[in-house]
């Protein structure tokens, strides 16, 4: 309840507030967001099996966010980014697909 | 607990391995804060909240209520955040769609792609000009030899008496007296205009019109000249075209045309009316036999 809460407010916030991107954030911002949608879901998902665990939670998030845009720079400095990114969203995407099956046959039992 | 990028083999299999012996408790905690005890609290940060909850059924959920302030507003904090950037990137991508987004690499790649079209077009106008130009000078110079030819087809038209003539000049008007005008003054006449510098003549009479060029002849016949076949009856009008003035004079030169004509008894009356026309043409020979040597 309170984490949709939490992301409806984010979601107001950046229609209101309505920044620009920073130059230095552009290759990276979506690439986090992926990978924090990655373990939203993850996190969905434990919540729905009975296992979310808070601490877990924050620290995944966190990492996923730092990790994804780590590999990405790491990318651009070898040259090899835009691949990279390309690898990263593969894998989140299918991590994503995972997660949604897995809360899919939670809550529908298919 | 699928949610870690890095490591999550590992804590999935542990955490769901503890679960089966703790019941959902912590999960309601979020909605429900409860009592808080502290003691309990720092077992449950360390270990894994399960693992904590074994103690007794109370004890997880006071855990997870103390937690909510801590945890609980970070991961508000995290998804706030989230909802954020989401909005601010979808934003941007569709604001910029175009170039912003980009990687360096594919920028460069682009940059060079547009060099090459830019280079080749370039190319394009180069020689899309110089064949402009071929062409503008092409036409000019075209133009320019139609002109020149046009005008010396007019000049040779006018000499050959196959096109209608205007310009300054004179009249000269031959008239019978006691005795009639012989061809001879008709010719003597052609020829002093001539040499006075008449570029077009025609000889007008009551019965007919000639126009006079550099073959026309002269004959006398009965009651009349025949000129270039053409049977004519005084008097006769000579229209000359040329320096009005010269051709005035040549004609009054003692010994000249007035002189000759009057001495035999006939009239000579020579105007200048400003501008004389031409009008009789004849039709251009075929030659059969002379070819032009290129």
């Amino acid at each position: 309840m309170i984490a949709v809460l939490a992301l409806i407010v984010g979601v107001v916030l950046g229609v209101v507030l309505n920044p620009t991107v920073p130059d230095a954030l552009q290759p990276y911002l979506p690439i986090a967001v992926v990978a924090a949608l990655d373990a939203v879901f993850g996190g969905v998902r434990a919540k729905l099996d009975g296992i979310f665990d808070d601490k877990q939670f924050v620290i995944s998030f966190i990492s996923n966010v730092l990790v994804a845009a780590f590999i990405v720079y790491l990318g651009d400095k070898l040259g090899v980014g835009a691949q990279l990114s390309t690898g990263v969203v593969v894998v989140l995407g299918v991590r994503i697909f995972g997660n949604v099956a897995a809360i899919r046959r939670r809550l529908f039992k298919a | 607990m699928s949610d870690e990028t890095t490591k999550p083999d590992g804590p999935d299999e542990p955490t769901l391995a503890h679960t089966p012996a703790q019941p959902d408790v912590p999960e309601p905690a979020e909605s429900e804060p409860a009592v808080s005890e502290p003691a309990v609290f720092e077992p449950a940060r360390t270990a894994q909240a399960p693992a904590a909850g074994t103690a007794g059924k109370g004890a997880p959920a006071a855990a997870q209520a103390r937690r909510l302030t801590g945890a609980g507003a970070l991961i508000g904090l995290l998804l706030v955040l989230l909802g954020f950037t989401l909005v601010v990137q979808l934003k941007s991508n569709s604001a910029d769609k175009a170039y912003a987004s980009l990687r360096q690499e594919d920028l460069v790649t682009i940059l060079a792609d547009l060099d090459a079209r830019e280079d080749r077009l370039q190319q394009d106008i180069a020689v899309l000009e110089a064949s402009r130009r071929e062409l503008v000078s092409g036409a000019a110079s075209r133009d320019e030899i139609i002109k020149k030819a046009q005008e010396r087809a007019d000049d040779l038209g006018i000499l050959a008496g196959t096109l209608p003539a205007q310009g300054p000049g004179v009249l000269v008007r031959l008239e019978d007296g006691s005795k009639k005008i012989t061809a001879n003054h008709l010719l003597n006449a052609v020829q002093e205009l001539r040499g006075a510098g008449a570029e077009a003549m025609q000889i007008d009479s009551p019965s007919g019109s000639v126009r006079v060029i550099a073959s026309t002849s002269f004959v006398d016949v009965d009651g009349g000249i025949v000129v270039d076949g053409v049977r004519l009856t005084g008097p006769y009008t000579i229209k000359a075209i040329g320096e009005p003035r010269d051709v005035a004079i040549a004609m009054r030169f003692p010994g000249g045309v007035v002189d000759d004509v009057t001495r035999d008894g006939g009239n000579v009356i020579v105007n200048e009316p400003g501008t004389v026309d031409i009008t009789t043409v004849r039709s251009a020979p075929t030659l059969e036999y002379a070819k032009p040597v290129s």
